[in-house]
């Protein structure tokens, strides 16, 4: 299976990502901005619709509209925080925007449309190519050295704004950092498993990661290290198991592994853990 | 046909209704406003529009689940979404609190491993991709005058659930707290409402497709909570609001063959960005 030249893409390109996504994930479910998340991750999907009609390469489109997305959350919100209402309102516009795009693109070209939608809707890891692999890889990369260098004062914001403010940290410009992060990594993710399914590897790891520890670097190296385990596993499955997409199979782990962790609580893990000692 | 907008408006609501599905989408569109309009205003009242929105996307794993399995269609919308409104209505409470962190982890990967179904079913139904489109994005053409009675009974089931339980789940929305302590049944009223609302996104998404049900359900809403404070106002101008933006996108949609999804989205963040602006002024 390693052999594979589209299996090493996949692996290459799906950890770093699964990384990015986990320690971008531990942050969005902490200040609970999954929605936002959620919604950029559907603006990729109107990006890609828009380069598509207009010609040009997809991921320009993508990055363009997840930042610029990103940007308005931050504008909308008090403190670069969003609230539920203004993201669902633009979210639901530029939905509507996409099926603009979608038909205008419908209109100038006859087929090949439906490939351009389901590919931007559910990714299509294994068609990378080495050098969209290594791109992805290295955009990944940087999105994780930038989460990293954010993320003391990030945490201090987000778990205390109000001391956090007072005692000088920039609240507003951190939190528009992170969303323009946490667009750039939708845009990112959207090659690799797809709009849609982006939303697996931000909120399941991170949502497992919150349960089982209260401490905030052990639940990011925990978070990172549950998604990349959701693209290994799931990648693995989807090649032994022909009809399953690797997208699918890949959030399906990545939920597993949030149920799981309903079941496994602190404590009983503390037990399990002294037990093994 | 090529019906051309004219300044009478008689004319005009003539070639409106002169085909028989155009009248069963104006009677679809009205019902369904009116109900998301009134389901809505309580989604907005408990900022829930992200459950709404993974509730509406439940439909895509049960449209093409129910396919796969060989059902009707509705079965399988219904199933997934009450089934999806259950699993968050349990996952997002920690110690029987509201916790927002955990909420929106929980609401984000429902819809994550419910659209990873929805794609495993369709791959495994060998679906084309078309329909995919149909099923996101919904289509006024092809109602039934039998889908426009199942909704009305749908409706109408929808409303007198509201006028039950309205009263205390307005409590509950406001203050959880004090509710809880005058002796309101908090849980059981958020599990309800969840569920009342996956069945209403449900009924909703069949007719105007996953991705869009929400506009309808959460920007009329938003917008009257915006513009008044006064709780029947604001009820029944949420409700006036969806009927309008509906009447006024599907004639504009008949008339310019723009996407029906395009023209709902766009009225609605119009008039949702106009009350913003109206309030930020009077400030």
């Amino acid at each position: 299976m390693f052999a594979l030249p589209f299996v090493r893409n996949a692996l290459l390109a799906g950890s770093l990502i699964a990384i990015a996504s986990g320690l971008l994930g531990y942050f969005i479910v902490l200040r609970a901005q999954v929605f936002a998340g959620d919604a950029l991750s559907h603006v990729a999907f109107t990006g890609a619709l828009a380069a598509a009609a207009a010609g040009v390469d997809l991921r320009i489109g993508l990055f363009a509209a997840t930042v610029a997305t990103a940007l308005l959350f931050a504008a909308l919100g008090e403190r670069a925080r969003a609230d539920d209402v203004s993201v669902g309102v633009a979210f639901a516009w530029i939905l509507g925007l996409g099926v603009l795009f979608l038909d205008l693109f419908n209109a100038s070209s006859s087929g090949g449309s439906g490939i351009v939608g389901a590919r931007a809707l559910f990714g299509s890891i294994f068609g990378l190519s080495g050098g969209e692999a290594t791109l992805a890889a290295a955009v990944a990369l940087v999105l994780i050295a930038a989460t990293l260098a954010i993320a003391r004062p990030l945490l201090f914001v987000s778990l205390d704004p109000a001391v956090a403010i007072a005692r000088g940290v920039p609240a507003r410009l951190l939190g528009s950092v992170f969303l323009v992060l946490v667009g750039a990594d939708a845009a990112e993710a959207t090659q690799a498993v797809g709009a849609l399914l982006l939303l697996g590897l931000l909120a399941a790891p991170a949502g497992a990661a919150h349960r089982l520890t209260a401490s905030p670097y052990v639940g990011m190296a925990l978070s990172a290290g549950l998604a990349l385990a959701s693209v290994w596993i799931g990648i693995a499955l989807s090649y032994r198991i022909a009809p399953l997409p690797p997208s699918s199979s890949i959030v399906l782990v990545a939920g597993a592994f949030y149920a799981l962790s309903f079941a496994a609580s602190p404590r009983r893990l503390a037990g399990v853990l002294r037990w093994m000692r | 046909m090529n019906p051309a907008f004219s300044a009478n408006p008689l004319t005009d609501l003539d070639q409106l209704t002169q085909y028989p599905f155009m009248v069963n989408a104006l009677a679809a569109g009205t019902i369904v406003a009116v109900i998301a309009a009134l389901v809505g205003w309580f989604v907005v009242l408990r900022r829930e529009s992200f459950v709404c929105h993974t509730l509406s996307v439940m439909s895509f794993p049960g449209a093409s689940g129910a396919a796969l399995a060989g059902l009707p269609l509705a079965s399988g919308y219904f199933v997934f979404a009450v089934g999806g409104a259950l699993a968050i209505a349990f996952g997002s409470r920690v110690s029987g609190r509201r916790s927002a962190t955990q909420e929106s982890a929980v609401v984000g990967t429902v819809g994550a491993v419910a659209l990873g179904l929805g794609f495993l079913f369709l791959s495994l139904y060998g679906g084309i991709l078309e329909s995919v489109e149909t099923l996101l994005f919904g289509s006024f053409v092809g109602i039934s005058r039998g889908q426009v009675e199942t909704l009305l009974v749908v409706a109408l089931l929808a409303a007198a659930v509201l006028a039950a339980v309205g009263r205390p789940l307005f409590y509950a929305s406001v203050d959880e707290q004090a509710a809880s302590a005058d002796g309101v049944p908090v849980r059981a009223l958020s599990i309800v409402f969840l569920v009342l609302l996956g069945l209403a996104v449900a009924a909703i998404a069949q007719i105007v497709g996953v991705l869009l049900t929400f506009a309808l359900l959460v920007a009329p809403a938003a917008t009257a909570q915006l513009l008044t404070t006064r709780l029947r106002w604001s009820l029944a101008l949420s409700v006036a609001l969806a009927v309008l933006e509906t009447w006024v996108a599907l004639t504009l949609s008949y008339f310019t063959n723009e996407a029906l999804g395009f023209c709902v989205t766009t009225i609605a963040l119009v008039l949702y960005a106009a009350a913003r602006l109206h309030r930020g002024l009077r400030r």
